[in-house]
This record gives structure tokens, sequence and C-alpha cells, in this order.
């Protein structure tokens, strides 16, 4: 899928920098970042907040039959990582085959290019993860 | 609040059909349920449709309009409802509000998707909108790539195996050869579903739904009233729908679809069963890990059970409760925005004793379990003999 521009542009924070936020009434932390804490709603106080990318692998699979874009990167790892924070994000995992990596290994984030979708579009950049050994 | 019952109930053979487009479809399922009814077109007095990506498939909105127009309705409101692959559900529950509310007596819901006018990699990347497009599709998941991290997590948690997933789709098979509605109507062995093409680690091709044409569609009308339309209504006990987080990140257990467990609670609250009590279902088994948890969601089994259970026999025809009889998502095929209205035509016709081959014996008490993307939407209805 084809992305545009102006939210390439938009999620430059979270993408580059994992920024979330984190709400200070119930010390939640979420990422992608959220306007409204959904365990206190408007009693919330939501402010930014940047993980810090490291984690552990809470589940993972091996992508064989990749989307549009990832065509040149299949057979790659995907997981679902619980950040020190104690949020959950998804995410590829590079330099790793699904031999490699059990439920419960460290890792962190790192920056990397997700994909290009358009040869006369913006290159995606973003976070994946790698397993700290 | 009326009670409502189904009094008509039809679907075209699911499958890769090249000859018929959106309309066609829909309009054939639609008259097929009026003719199972016996009904004209002018008792009707509403419809309500679920498709989730007709836009996209198909590059048509705007749909109720059409429908209304090619089934030869006008001016009666159609309506349609998206929900992901859960719309066929919402649809019947829309229609289900409307009789019971009183605001209207005969109903039309209807469900379709025409999905094979696209390569495959496309509609991938359209029924990859179920899920949280920005922070799991577009970081590389697929929706198989999230349903194989439910199954991991499960396997991981309970021991579930890649064999006992396996058993899932053998067993659908079987039902689907009973099938004529079916998009497969072959059996496979464990040995063929285990040895298929790696899809997403560990699910392989025989744990995944296919990519379908179809329709399906029902007639309600109020309980009270139902008797003088058909000799066999079925009675709709309940109609549950909740909610979930859009991306399987953010909940809570990836071994349970907690929407699905709530609609459920409350389904069997309202109607006052229990999951014991129920001797057909029709469950959301768009791969068959999906399965494996809403049997377990669902109270047939105990957490972490439903896929020992699945391999024991002990969902199929004769065992302790039958699931998917039609064949499921696996076999009967997917046509996203129909299914839930195909589970609604499935659970019918097992109730008025019209299954043939795949008849279930002393059925008394159905339901259907719709889930929409990887359980953001669950629906949940329970059904009886009105008769």
């Amino acid at each position: 899928m084809k992305e545009s521009i102006s939210l390439t542009w938009r999620r430059i924070p979270e993408r580059y920098r994992m920024m979330g936020s984190v709400c200070k009434t119930c010390n939640t932390h979420y990422f992608p970042p959220r306007s409204i804490c959904p365990e206190c709603r408007r009693k919330g106080k939501i402010e930014p907040f940047k993980f810090s990318g490291k984690g552990k692998v809470y589940s993972f699979t091996e992508i064989h039959a990749p989307p549009a874009g990832f065509e040149k990167q299949a057979p790659y790892v995907m997981a679902i990582v619980e950040l020190e924070e104690g949020t959950r994000c998804t995410g590829q995992v590079v330099d790793a085959t699904k031999d490699d990596i059990r439920i419960g290994d460290s890792v962190e984030a790192v920056f990397r290019k997700l994909l290009s979708d358009d040869p006369e579009g913006p290159i995606h950049y973003g976070f994946k993860f790698r397993l700290i050994k | 609040m009326r009670s409502v019952a189904i009094i008509g109930a039809g679907m075209t053979k699911f499958g890769e059909d090249w000859e018929r487009g959106f309309r066609e479809l829909v309009t054939e399922a639609g008259i097929r349920a009026l003719e199972d009814a016996k009904i004209s077109g002018d008792e009707i007095s509403a419809g309500y449709v679920g498709t989730m990506a007709s836009g996209s498939l198909v590059g048509q909105e705007h749909t109720g309009a059409l429908i209304a127009d090619y089934m030869g309705l006008n001016p009666i409101p159609i309506t349609r409802v998206e929900g992901a692959c859960a719309s066929g559900s919402l649809a019947l529950r829309q229609g289900i509000l409307a009789v019971s509310s009183g605001l209207h007596d005969v109903v039309v819901v209807g469900g379709v998707e025409k999905m094979t006018d696209l390569d495959t990699a496309a509609v991938s990347q359209i029924l990859g909108g179920a899920g949280d497009q920005e922070w799991e599709l577009f970081l590389g998941a697929t929706f198989p790539g999230l349903y194989a991290m439910m199954a991991r997590r499960h396997m991981h948690e309970y021991g579930t195996t890649e064999e006992m997933l396996a058993s899932v789709a053998v067993k659908n098979h079987e039902n689907g050869a009973t099938n004529k509605y079916a998009q497969f109507q072959n059996r496979i062995t464990l040995e063929t579903a285990m040895n298929s093409k790696m899809v997403a680690d560990p699910l392989k091709v025989m744990d995944c739904s296919p990519i379908t044409d179809g329709a399906a569609a029902v007639v309600l009308a109020p309980m009270e009233k139902a008797l003088s339309y058909s000799k066999k209504p079925i009675e709709i006990l309940a109609s549950e729908q909740a909610t979930g987080t859009l991306a399987l990140h953010d909940r809570k257990s990836l071994t349970s679809v907690n929407a699905a467990k709530i609609a459920s609670e409350r389904a069997y609250k309202k109607a006052g069963l229990t999951p014991k009590d129920i001797s057909v279902a029709e469950v959301h088994d768009c791969f068959t890990i999906a399965e494996i948890v809403a049997t377990e969601d669902l109270g047939f089994f105990a957490p972490g059970e439903g896929g020992k259970a699945a391999l024991d026999g002990r969902t199929k025809i004769g065992g302790d409760i039958a699931v998917n009889t039609s064949g499921g998502l696996k076999a009967t095929g997917h046509p996203v925005g129909a299914t839930g209205v195909k589970q609604a035509c499935e659970i019918s016709w097992q109730l008025r004793g019209e299954r043939g081959a795949g008849q279930v014996k002393d059925v008394e008490y159905g339901l259907t379990h719709n889930v929409g993307g990887s359980g953001a939407t669950a629906v949940v209805h329970l059904y009886k003999r009105g008769y």
C-alpha cells in the first residue's frame, strides 16, 4: 500500500525516535501515542514520552508470504515486543531467522529502512528490532 | 423489544466466480432468501447489507442503494454496515434491532464480497485494513502473521501443536465435502495440511481460509408473526457485539479474543443458556488457530484445551459439539462481508434439519461467532427453532 508523503512526514517522531505518550494519572505508557488514556479517559493526563526501545519478544512469526513492498526481505521475522515500559508493539526483527529467536529473548530498537513502496515516492524509515545476545 | 426470527435463508455457491460480479452475487442470494421465505419484495420494508471493502475490491461504494436498485426494492431503505470480516453479522444485528424495536416488520439482511477481480497480493493488502494499518501492516505484518503470533503464544502457554492446528483444517474440509455451497468440497489428510506451504510460521496454506466470491441473505420477521410466513422459523435468542483494541499487540492476552468472550457471555446470559446447551456452532476460523481460540472463548473447552479437543475429534459432527458443519471459513470460503450471514444460514438449516449429509442429530440450540480483524470486533448470535 502506497503511503502518502504527508502521512509519512506526520509519523516521523514515532517511527524514527519511538515517541509515544504516558498517562501521568495511572502511569500507563502508550506506543503509538494516544490522546486519550483508555484507563482514565478524561481523568487522564497525557504527556509525550520517548521509549527506550528495549524489550523482550512476546511472540513472533516468520513471514513467507510478504505484503507488497516487502518481497525482497522475505522470509523475515516479525515480533510483538513487550517494551521495558510495559507497552507492546509490533515490529520486524532484523538479522535473524525463526530458528534464532525465542519468546522472552531481549531485543533493542534499531533505525532501519522499512520499505520504498513507490519509485518516485519517499523511502520509508523507522524502527525495527535486533536481538541482544 | 420483540423477539425476532429468521423466516428465510439463501446463499450463492461460494468460490472463485469469474462469471458474476458484486451485484449478481448479492441479488442471487437475496432472491434465494425471499423464495425460501415465500414472500414478495412488496412485504419488505428495509434492508441491511454487510460488505467490508467493496470500494477497494470492485471500486463500488454506495452499495445499499445499488442493492435496493438491482433487487427491485426501491424505494425501501437499505443501509450498508462495515466491521471488517464481521460486517455480515453486524448487518444481521442491525436487522434484528430494526425488527425488534418495532420500526420494521419484514427486513432482508445480506452479506457479500466480490474478491477475485484483483490478484492475491492486492486482496491481502486490502484485507490488511482490518488490522492497524499504520502500526501493524505498514511495518511488515500480514493477517496470517498476526494470527501466527496468536498461535505461537498459544503453543508457548499451552503446548498446542502444529498437528492440532492442522486437524481443524482436516475436519472443516470433511464438513465442507457435505456442503453444496462450499468452495472446497474435497477431503484432505493431516499430512497434506502439515506439509502445505509455509505462509507465516507456524501457519501454512492449509491453516488459512481462502479468497472467495459469494453472498448470503436472510429474511427477518417478528417472532409473533413468523409462523404466518414460514412453517419453520428460527428464533434469534440473542445478538451481542463487543469490541477490543484494533491492534493485536495492545491486547492483554494473545491466546483469547476478549471481545468474543464478552459477546458470548452476554449472549448466554440473555438467552438463559450455557455453552453446554449448544450443539452446533459456526465459528470464525479465518485461520485454524482462530477456531481453537474461539472454542475456548465460547466456553466449549477450557482455556488451552481447544487444540487437543480438535485433534481428539471432539468438534466433529457426532463429537461433544459440532463446530463449523458448513466447512467453516476454511472450506466454505471466506467472502468477508458474506461470512456472518452465511453462518446464520447454516445454523438455520441445521435447526430445520435440512443439512443432509452434514446434519447434526438432535439439534436444539445453535450459535454463530463472527470476528472482525484480529479480534477488534466480535458478534455472537444464539438461535433455536421457533416452531
